[in-house]
């Protein structure tokens, strides 16, 4: 029992990462039909830049040129590389994407393959092999509740991703643009008519999505600290996993979807040999889907038209 | 100054030429027909015209502007309207919202209004909540303004299409197939809807229709398509006896 609420912290710390990462996924998803297969890599590139921010940062506090303290590392940190990494997505729907806009979604998808790979490729050939340590940004504290510990860490992932997840429902339900995207999700055709610029729309799915992985990146980062150009592939496909199972192009399910998996994954890890946890895990998952083969919160797009 | 003109337009789809050299002059406060049979064009013509494809060759001017290759935002905010031959409703909102998101243009709150939920958005909101049913108002379908679309008699949501489309304030209004799947009583109250929506809008219509008696009853000039050529084009008593358009139409024009 208390094993089990010692997991039930460790469950919602991966949920946190893999909901902020679904939602990337199911937003593009959601005004485009398509599957952003580089969003893994975005997330990888998001932690890199979110290391040199804060590697940066701490060098100008240490050379008394910036008075910071720790925390206020970490809030610069977070905030700039959010910054900079919706640039990244902007950059993969720019360059990959909307030359293929009218392409079969198939081809976009494998594009966005081919994308990630270049991202995995590039971050290689430019900082080598060697891996990165993040830098430790906040001490770690251990509270004890009980029988239970947690950290500091694992607390602070668990809030963010939570406040993330409520300014993205303010800013779905409340700002124009938001109106926008979930016009566009569910009749893409007829949006322009309103006199809706379509681009400015996709541009600020892509990258809200992409922001939401570069803090998924930074609190990952501080979690597991070595990085390397490969780390966005297996947490990307989970992710994406999450996404599908919580309904394709449903917010809502993006984030369900992502704490279940993190669930499913500690459940059985802590009760089964660590070799099998994903192997049953993910029969899990399909166990699921073959029931829900649209997610939990997914609909039938058959309706949904294109001109 | 003609309204719209269109000179030369000519659109390929790879090997298929779906248009070809098309032209039109359409002056202020008409209303136009566009016929033909099923696959003539006349729909690819409306898509050329609101900015969906870029046409292959020729010029497409509205209100003195060459709007040619503009994007779909652009013409819309310029002031060209259009609905739809199958209906392209949000169908799981209330008719009021999805005529709310047609007021898209002219919401000026920011992100902090929005976050903040300020007084500025509130009223703003207001105000667009109260154009909007009042545009439904006249309309005459405000009753059914907190339905959900996909629960709307057909009739009704042809109406919402287009008060959808007036919402965008156009100037010129393109009705691709206006009374699809109607009777011939709904068709006959579209007839009036139209010339109603004509005068209080101070619109121009440009529609596409296959009901040769709606067309007829309309429209003061009628332009014939078919396989992307114009065959025919004069008032509606010519064009009903022209050669090329009974041997075009044969099947349909017994039926009527």
């Amino acid at each position: 029992m208390e094993q089990l609420a010692q997991q039930l912290f460790n469950a919602l710390q991966w949920g946190s990462y893999y909901a902020l990462i679904a939602l990337g996924y199911s937003m593009v998803y959601s005004i485009l039909m398509l599957f952003n297969f580089a969003h893994g890599d975005v997330f990888m590139v998001a932690t890199y830049i979110g290391y040199f921010v804060a590697v940066g940062l701490l060098g100008l506090a240490s050379l008394s040129l910036l008075p910071l303290s720790n925390v206020a590392v970490f809030v610069l940190t977070l905030i700039l590389t959010m910054f900079l990494a919706s640039f990244v997505g902007i950059g993969v729907e720019l360059v990959a994407y909307r030359p293929l806009r009218d392409a079969p979604r198939a081809s976009a998808a494998i594009t966005g393959l081919m994308v990630g790979i270049f991202m995995e490729t590039a971050v290689l050939a430019a900082l080598g092999a060697s891996r990165k340590d993040f830098p430790l940004l906040i001490p770690p504290i251990t509270f004890t509740i009980g029988p239970v510990h947690v950290t500091n860490l694992k607390l602070l992932t668990l809030a963010m991703a939570f406040g993330l997840m409520f300014l993205l429902h303010l800013f779905i339900s409340r700002t124009k643009i938001g109106m926008a995207m979930r016009a566009m999700s569910f009749d893409y055709a007829v949006v322009p008519l309103m006199g809706i610029p379509m681009n400015t729309i996709i541009v600020f799915t892509f990258a809200l999505g992409s922001a939401l992985a570069g803090a998924a990146g930074i609190l990952f980062g501080m979690a597991y600290p070595v990085l390397d150009p490969y780390m966005g592939v297996l947490i990307g496909w989970k992710a994406f996993v999450a996404a599908i199972l919580g309904g394709r192009g449903s917010i809502f399910g993006a984030v369900v979807g992502g704490f279940l998996l993190g669930f499913i994954e500690i459940l059985v890890a802590a009760t089964l040999p660590s070799t099998m946890r994903d192997l049953i895990a993910y029969s899990i998952v399909l166990l699921i889907l073959t029931f829900r083969p649209y997610g939990l919160f997914g609909e039938e797009y058959s309706a949904r038209l294109r001109l | 100054m003609p309204l719209l003109e269109i000179k030369h337009l000519t659109h390929w789809f790879g090997g298929l030429r779906a248009v070809h050299d098309f032209n039109l002059k359409l002056e202020p406060g008409e209303i136009r027909g566009l016929i033909g049979p099923n696959g003539a064009g006349k729909t690819t013509v409306f898509n050329l015209v609101t900015g969906f494809y870029k046409p292959t060759e020729g010029r497409i001017i509205f209100m003195g502007k060459d709007i040619t290759g503009k994007r779909p935002h652009e013409i819309a905010r310029m002031g060209i309207g259009r609905t739809f031959q199958n209906l392209r409703l949000w169908t799981h909102l209330t008719a009021l919202d999805n005529i709310k998101v047609a007021f898209y243009s002219q919401i000026r709150y920011g992100l902090v209004g929005a976050f903040f939920n300020t007084r500025a958005r509130r009223e703003e909101e207001e105000r667009i909540d109260h154009e909007a049913r009042n545009l439904m108002k006249m309309l005459g379908i405000d009753q059914y303004a907190n339905w959900v679309v996909s629960g709307l008699p057909y009739g009704i949501q042809r109406k919402v299409e287009i008060a959808r489309a007036l919402a965008t304030k156009p100037r010129l209004l393109l009705l691709d197939e206006p009374t699809a799947g109607m009777s011939p009583a709904e068709m006959r109250e579209t007839m009036d809807f139209i010339l109603f929506i004509r005068e209080k809008f101070n619109l121009t219509i440009w529609l596409i229709e296959h009901k040769m008696k709606f067309v007829m009853g309309l429209c003061e000039w009628i332009q014939v398509l078919n396989f992307g050529e114009t065959i025919a084009e004069g008032p509606p008593k010519e064009i009903q006896r022209h050669p090329e358009v009974i041997k075009a139409y044969l099947g349909e024009m017994v039926e009527l």
